[in-house]
């Protein structure tokens, strides 16, 4: 491995009057292009730990690295700048335009107007909100998922190496927090962050992390490791317990759309006559014809009795496909959408919406006997000492 | 009626007089609201953040507003003499509370994930204080603002028994010859004057915090 992004040293926080420290002695290294997960029960000291990193809070000792450079006294107003910061609330300043906000750094660092500009564009395209209409809005004026796009957005305005997310997606309803996330995820598969996520959430965390540092009172580290090892190979009773049951659900988690081989549904374009629909939907062993416009985008699903009916054409019989994902969507999303669904099976489509196959149960089914065989075999290689899953710190 | 005819006529025979009067009246209200906008929201950002020194600045500048105006007059002639200096320096010691107190209280109720936000973003101390956190407050400086304007324009009036400028002149005039057909004409004209300059610079101020309020933090 590289120099790792980040290195803490010893990193320890005391609070004047409290005979236990807040944090005690943490050493960890945060590799570049990563995200690294802290998660653990409140008060465990995950944010006081993230919060050194900006220096928003003080460590009482130990070192801070970033790009192998000790930071522990910089000034702080210039190593945040270097660093994006998103919260919980978000924090966007509600005087202010979302092109303000988005150039609060930028600003600071003595950008012109149009350099700023451009990058403003540039940058609520990457988060999905359309500049021309977005920008001279006011955060009161957006819903809560955009808000939290605008704050990622103003987070990389400087395109910070790094990126310290305090809860993020913590304050936003369920449904949309499941998009959020799934975007986010496609974001930084293009910007390749290195990332510090707090959460308390340790579904959140399996699904965002490339790497989970469990944290315990005190911010000991139970336990620092990828997802799929933590889960198959918890370190020791507490990363268990916070683990909680069902580790083979939480396994669809790990797992992306992209990473499983999708099922081919009949599919004919908008506009097929309705005898050659038909064929197409003999021919198959489904109950449904997944109809595509000129885009290849999906429309309608038609079975053979909306085929028969000849009231209104096909492109308005049958259901909207609602059940759409696309390949970085969890196996977990796929899976939820399908329950709903009518037929029982999840569409895949690509950024542009174009179809790319679908998933169903058995795909499913098909990936958790998978991981669950890789699992085994996981354990019993680390049961006979071959090799040990990860680094195990602490315990 | 007679009264009324005698007062219309008094009314347009001295609006010359009268206008310059409430010129003057106007004027040192405004520089009077203006020194203690200087004051009472510097004192408001140096102590909004520490217990103490907010605790004092609020019960000093509370007791100046208890000290009853007539007294408070009389006791600055001797160091300061007649006239518009010590006029002055009072009207600044009873703006000072409504302006200080609103400063406070409108620091204190930024929402501090903003307040962090900032920081976490670099901004320093100063800038987090004049970029955020002020005009985040500004609507609440502003009521404070507004609120001892109004007291000023009534108390200005007192301003005369030290030889002040203003339309209290024509008021302590009207007493010195109660009695007289012109004395209850000119009180009532002062009178009106001041309630009409209170009127319009509430009127000013509205469109003032209108205009220096952020679209995204208006009502």
């Amino acid at each position: 491995m590289n120099d790792p992004m980040i290195r803490l040293e010893g990193v320890t926080k005391r609070y004047p009057g409290q005979d236990k420290p807040a944090v005690e002695h943490i050493d960890l290294d945060i590799p570049e292009g990563e995200i690294v997960i802290f998660v653990g029960p409140s008060g465990c000291g995950k944010t006081t730990l993230m919060k050194m990193i900006n220096r928003l809070i003080e460590p009482t000792s130990g070192r801070i690295f970033m790009e192998g450079k000790d930071v522990t006294r910089v000034n702080p107003d210039h190593l945040r700048r270097r660093i994006g910061y998103v919260i919980q609330q978000i924090g966007l300043f509600p005087h202010m335009t979302i092109r303000d906000n988005i150039a609060t750094v930028p600003k600071m660092l003595g950008w012109d107007g149009a350099r700023t500009d451009a990058r403003v564009d540039e940058l609520l395209d990457l988060v999905g909100l359309d500049a021309a209409v977005f920008r001279s809005r006011y955060p009161k004026q957006l819903s809560g998922g955009q808000r939290q796009r605008v704050g990622v957005a103003r987070a990389l305005a400087v395109d910070p190496p790094v990126m310290l997310m305090d809860e993020p997606f913590g304050a936003i309803d369920p449904i949309t927090r499941d998009r959020l996330q799934n975007e986010f995820l496609r974001l930084q598969a293009e910007i390749g962050k290195t990332i510090v996520f707090v959460t308390h959430d340790i579904d959140e965390a399996i699904k965002m992390g490339d790497r989970i540092a469990i944290l315990r009172d005190g911010a000991t580290i139970a336990q620092y490791d990828t997802p799929k090892h933590i889960l198959s190979a918890p370190a020791d009773d507490f990363v268990a317990d916070f683990v909680g049951s069902g580790a083979s659900l939480k396994r669809l988690n790990l797992s992306r759309v992209r990473d499983v081989e999708l099922t081919f549904w009949p599919t004919a374009a908008v506009g097929t006559d309705r005898a050659e629909v038909r064929s197409v939907l003999r021919a198959s062993d489904k109950g449904a014809v997944l109809l595509l416009d000129g885009n290849d985008r999906p429309v309608r699903w038609v079975t053979a009795r909306d085929i028969d009916r000849t009231d209104v054409p096909l492109e308005q019989a049958g259901l909207e496909p609602e059940a759409i994902v696309e390949p970085q969507a969890t196996l977990q999303d796929a899976l939820n959408l399908m329950l709903d669904s009518s037929h029982g099976a999840a569409v895949v489509v690509d950024g542009n919406g174009t179809y790319l196959g679908a998933v169903d149960f058995a795909t499913v089914a098909h990936a958790v006997q998978a991981m669950r065989r890789e699992a085994r075999e996981q354990l019993r290689a680390a049961a006979e000492g071959s090799s040990h899953p990860g680094e195990v710190a602490a315990s | 009626m007679i009264v009324g005819v005698s007062f219309w006529e008094y009314l347009t025979d001295q609006s010359d007089r009268i206008f310059e009067l409430t010129i003057e009246h106007a004027q040192i209200v405004l520089i009077s609201v203006g020194i203690a906008v200087v004051f009472g929201v510097g004192l408001g950002m140096l102590t909004y953040r520490t217990e103490r020194p907010r605790i004092a600045i609020l019960a000093v500048t509370g007791v100046f507003i208890t000290i009853p105006s007539l007294a408070l007059f009389s006791l600055l002639l001797s160091p300061l003499g007649l006239g518009t200096k010590p006029a002055v320096v009072a009207l600044v010691m009873y703006a000072l509370l409504p302006i200080v107190r609103n400063t406070i209280t409108g620091l204190r109720e930024v929402d501090p994930a903003i307040v962090e936000s900032a920081q976490g973003m670099g901004m320093g101390r100063w800038r987090r204080l004049t970029r955020i956190e002020l005009p985040l407050a500004w609507p609440i400086i502003i009521t404070g603002i507004r609120v001892s304007t109004q007291i000023l324009v009534g108390i200005a009036a007192i301003a005369a028994v030290i030889n002040g400028p203003g339309l209290g002149k024509d008021i302590f005039r009207a007493l010195a010859r109660v009695g007289t057909p012109t004395a209850v004409n000119q009180a009532l004209a002062a009178v009106l004057g001041i309630v009409a300059l209170g009127l319009l610079l509430d009127l000013a101020y509205l469109l003032v915090g209108r205009l220096t309020t952020s679209r995204g933090v208006r009502e």
